[in-house]
C-alpha cells in the first residue's frame, strides 16, 4: 500500500474520496456545497444564491458549505474535491455558468455518488455523466411584472435596460421588462445599453448616466452586480428595478419592485430529495429543473413607496394571472424591433417552449441591437 | 425630476464629463507614476495600489462616517505598498518591473481579502462641487458636479510640473532619474531620492483608487479598477513624463471610456465592443506608435529601466 501511495497518488486518493462521499456519511446529515464565482454579499447573482444556501440551512439534517470568489478554472475542480472529500458534501451546487463545461463533467465523472447541480441548464441526456443535473427559473416573469410597474411609474415614456451581453437569457429578460411596460403603457419604449462584461462598475455607471441624461426616468439592468446602476439612479432622482436580489436598501426613493431568485426553495427540493435516497443517476431527481412565479424559484420585490395603486393593482393581476398558469408572455401578433414578424396572430410561445431559450431578437419598441 | 431629451449633445456632454469623471483616477495615478519614473524606477503595482485605496477609502469612510478620512486613508495605504516597493527596488538586483507584478498581484490580494466586509455597506461619499447651477437644463448641471479629487489633481499636475521645472528637491528628482552616478557626485542620496519619490507617488495612486469607490462609479466592488491602474502607466509615456500633458491624456482616456455608453443611449449600437475597447486600442496605439528599437523616447528619464 505504501508502494501504491506514494507511486499513484492519484488512485489513493480517489479511493479514499469514495469512502468518503459513501451513503454512511451522508445518511447522518446532507452536506451540501455551493460555490460562488464572486463575493457572495454583492446585491447580485451570487448573493441571491447565497441567501438560498442559509435557506436551506434553516432544516436542521441540512450543512450547508459555502466558497466564494472562486474563478472558471481548475480552481473550481479543487474546491468541489475538497468539499467532497473534506467536508463530506453529497450534493454540490457550482452556480457560475462557466463551471460546467469541463470542470463539473470532470469532477462527476470522478465521484458518481455525489449529485452535481448546476444553475442554467447546459446538461444533455447521454452526453453528460448521468450525476449531473441543472436548474434555473423562468425570471422574465419577475421581470416582466417589474416592467408593469415601471411603465406606470415612466412619465417621459423611455426606459432603460443595461445589460451585460446580447446572449438568450439577457434578450429574454429585455423582451419582458419591454412587454410588461407596453402592456399598461403602449408608447413605452426601451432604450438597451451593452456592456459587454458582467461586472464593469465604471461602465454601468457610465451606462445609467448615459440613458439618464437622455430622458430615461425609470431604469433596470441585467448585470452580475446591479449596485453601482441602482445607487446611480438613485442619486440622479430616477425610478429603478432590481435584479437579482432585493435591492431597496440602495435605493429608498426610487426603488419601484424587482426580479429576485428565490433559490431557498430550489435547494430546500434538492435537498429532501438527497435526504430521502433519491438520485439523478437513478432518475428519481429530474435532470432538468425549472420553475418560475407559481413554482416559487423567483419572486418580484416588496413594492417601493412611489409605486402607485394602479401600478400595484396591474402588477398584482398578472402576478395572479402567472401563478394560476394562464400568463403568457410571448404572444402573437409579435413583430421584432426591425420589423421582422416572429409570432403570427394566435401563436402562443409558453414559458417551456424551447424557442425561448435561444431567442436571437429584440422586440419592436426596444431601441437596440443583438449585432455587436 | 423629468429630465427632457437632448439627443446628439448628450453625447457630447457625455464624453465631456466622463473624460473628468473617468479621467480622475487616471490623472491621479499617472502623476504618481511620472513622479515614481521621473526618478529612474517603475512601479507597475499602481493598479495593486488602485485598489487598496479604492478599498481603504470606502472602508475608513464606512466605519468613521467621514469621507475625507477615507481619501487619506486612501493616501496612507497606498504609500505603505509603495514603501514596500521602494524597499524592494533598493536592493541590488532587484527588477523593478518583475518587483512591480509582484506588488500588482500583493495589492490586490489584500485589498480583496480585506475587502470582503465591504462590499455590501454603503459608504458616505465625497461631496460634489457643483459649478451647474446657472444652467437650468438638468444633464448640464449633472455633468458640472465635479469629484473635488479632480481638482486636486488639476493643482498637483500643474505643481508637479513646477516642482520638477524650479525646485530644488524637483531638480534632484531629475537627476537621479537622468543620471544616478553624477547625482550621487553631486551629493544626492540616490535610494532616499527614489524611496520619497516612489512612496508620494503611490499615495498619489491611492487617492485615485479613492475617487473610484467614494465618488464614481461610488461603491467598492472587486471589478472597480479593471486595469485602470496599468492603463495610466502607459499613459506616462503617452504624456512624456509631463504632468500637464499626464492631465490632458488621463481626460482623453476618461471621454474613450465614456464613448460607448453615450452612443448607445442615442441609439448607435453598431460596434459597441469595439467602442467600449477604445480606451485599450488607444493604450496599443499608443505604445506602437512611440515604440522604436533605434533611440529612447523625447523626455525619458536616462536611468529609467535601467539597474543603476
Amino acid at each position: 500500500m505504501k508502494f501504491f501511495s506514494r507511486t499513484f497518488p492519484l488512485i489513493a486518493t480517489l479511493a479514499t474520496a469514495t469512502l468518503c462521499s459513501g451513503p454512511t456519511r451522508a445518511a447522518d446529515k446532507v452536506v451540501a456545497g455551493f460555490i460562488y464565482v464572486g463575493p457572495k454579499d454583492d446585491y447580485g447573482y451570487n448573493q441571491a444564491h447565497s441567501e438560498g444556501c442559509r435557506g436551506v440551512q434553516k432544516l436542521s439534517w441540512v450543512k450547508g458549505v459555502e466558497e466564494a470568489s472562486v474563478p472558471e478554472t481548475t480552481a473550481v475542480q479543487e474546491t468541489m474535491r475538497n468539499m467532497i472529500n473534506l467536508d463530506g458534501a453529497s450534493v454540490l451546487f457550482p452556480t457560475s455558468f462557466g463551471y460546467f463545461d469541463p470542470h463539473i463533467l470532470k469532477v462527476a465523472k470522478q465521484y458518481p455518488k455525489v449529485q452535481f447541480v448546476h444553475c442554467g441548464g447546459l446538461y444533455t441526456e447521454g452526453k453528460h455523466p448521468a450525476n449531473v443535473g441543472s436548474y434555473f427559473g423562468y425570471i422574465d416573469e419577475a421581470v416582466y411584472v417589474a416592467g408593469i410597474v415601471a411603465g406606470h411609474a415612466t412619465k417621459s415614456g423611455k426606459l432603460g435596460f443595461i445589460a451585460a451581453k446580447p446572449i438568450p437569457q439577457v434578450l429574454r429578460n429585455i423582451n419582458a421588462f419591454a412587454l410588461g411596460a407596453q402592456s399598461v403603457n403602449p408608447k413605452a419604449t426601451v432604450q438597451v445599453i451593452f456592456t459587454g462584461e458582467w461586472s464593469m462598475p465604471v461602465k454601468e455607471a457610465e451606462a445609467a448616466t448615459s440613458l439618464i441624461n437622455q430622458g430615461v426616468d425609470a431604469l433596470t439592468c441585467h448585470v452580475d452586480s446591479p449596485k453601482v446602476i441602482l445607487e446611480t439612479a438613485e442619486r440622479r432622482g430616477i425610478f429603478v428595478t432590481g435584479y437579482h436580489a432585493n435591492g431597496a436598501k440602495l435605493a429608498p426613493k426610487g426603488y419601484l419592485t424587482g426580479a429576485e431568485w428565490n433559490w431557498s426553495k430550489v435547494y430546500t427540493d434538492y435537498a429532501e430529495a438527497v435526504k430521502a435516497g433519491k438520485s439523478l443517476a437513478a432518475g428519481t431527481i429530474p435532470h432538468l429543473v425549472r420553475g418560475g412565479i407559481k413554482e416559487g424559484f423567483v419572486k418580484v420585490s416588496d413594492y417601493g413607496p412611489a409605486v402607485t395603486d394602479a401600478a400595484k393593482a396591474d402588477a398584482e393581476a398578472a402576478k395572479a394571472k402567472f401563478l394560476a398558469g394562464t400568463m403568457v408572455i410571448f404572444k402573437g401578433p409579435l413583430k421584432d424591433n426591425t420589423g421582422k414578424e416572429i409570432l403570427p396572430e394566435g401563436k402562443d410561445l409558453a414559458q417551456q417552449a424551447l424557442e425561448l431559450e435561444s431567442m436571437g431578437w429584440l422586440v419592436a419598441g426596444v431601441i437596440g441591437s443583438t449585432k455587436n | 425630476m423629468i429630465t427632457e431629451s437632448i439627443g446628439g449633445w448628450g453625447v457630447v456632454i457625455g464624453i465631456l464629463a466622463g473624460a473628468v469623471r473617468g479621467g480622475t483616477p487616471f490623472l491621479l495615478v499617472s502623476l504618481g507614476e511620472c513622479l515614481t519614473e521621473k526618478s529612474g524606477k517603475i512601479n507597475l503595482g499602481l493598479e495593486g495600489v488602485l485598489l487598496i485605496g479604492a478599498m481603504s477609502a470606502y472602508a475608513v469612510s464606512y466605519q468613521t462616517g467621514s469621507p475625507w478620512v477615507g481619501v487619506a486613508a486612501a493616501g496612507i495605504a497606498g504609500a505603505i505598498l509603495g514603501a514596500i516597493h521602494a524597499f524592494l527596488v533598493s536592493r541590488p538586483k532587484v527588477n523593478d518591473i518583475a518587483a512591480g507584478i509582484a506588488m500588482l498581484i500583493f495589492g490586490s490580494g489584500c485589498a480583496f481579502f480585506l475587502g470582503k466586509p465591504y462590499i455590501q455597506p454603503s459608504a458616505p461619499q465625497l461631496p460634489a462641487i457643483a459649478l451647474g447651477g446657472w444652467s437650468s437644463i438638468p444633464q448640464v448641471e449633472a455633468a458640472l458636479k465635479i469629484s473635488p479629487l479632480f481638482f486636486f489633481g488639476v493643482a498637483a499636475a500643474f505643481l508637479l510640473q513646477a516642482f520638477f521645472r524650479s525646485t530644488r528637491w524637483g531638480m534632484q528628482v531629475r537627476a537621479v532619474g537622468d543620471s544616478p552616478a553624477a547625482a550621487q557626485a553631486l551629493g544626492i542620496s540616490v535610494p532616499r531620492t527614489r524611496f520619497a519619490a516612489i512612496v508620494t507617488g503611490s499615495a498619489l495612486g491611492g487617492m485615485g483608487g479613492a475617487h473610484l469607490s467614494l465618488f464614481y462609479p461610488g461603491a467598492w466592488t472587486e471589478a472597480i479598477s479593471s486595469g485602470q491602474g496599468l492603463m495610466a502607466v502607459a499613459l506616462v509615456i503617452f504624456a512624456r513624463w509631463n504632468p500637464v500633458k499626464c492631465l490632458w491624456a488621463s481626460l482623453l482616456f476618461g471621454g474613450a471610456q465614456a464613448v460607448g455608453p453615450s452612443l448607445q443611449a442615442v441609439g448607435i449600437s453598431t460596434g459597441y465592443y469595439l467602442w467600449n475597447a477604445s480606451p485599450y486600442i488607444l493604450t496599443l496605439g499608443v505604445m506602437i506608435l512611440t515604440c522604436s528599437p533605434k533611440r529612447t523616447l523625447i523626455g525619458a528619464p536616462g536611468a529609467l529601466g535601467s539597474s543603476s
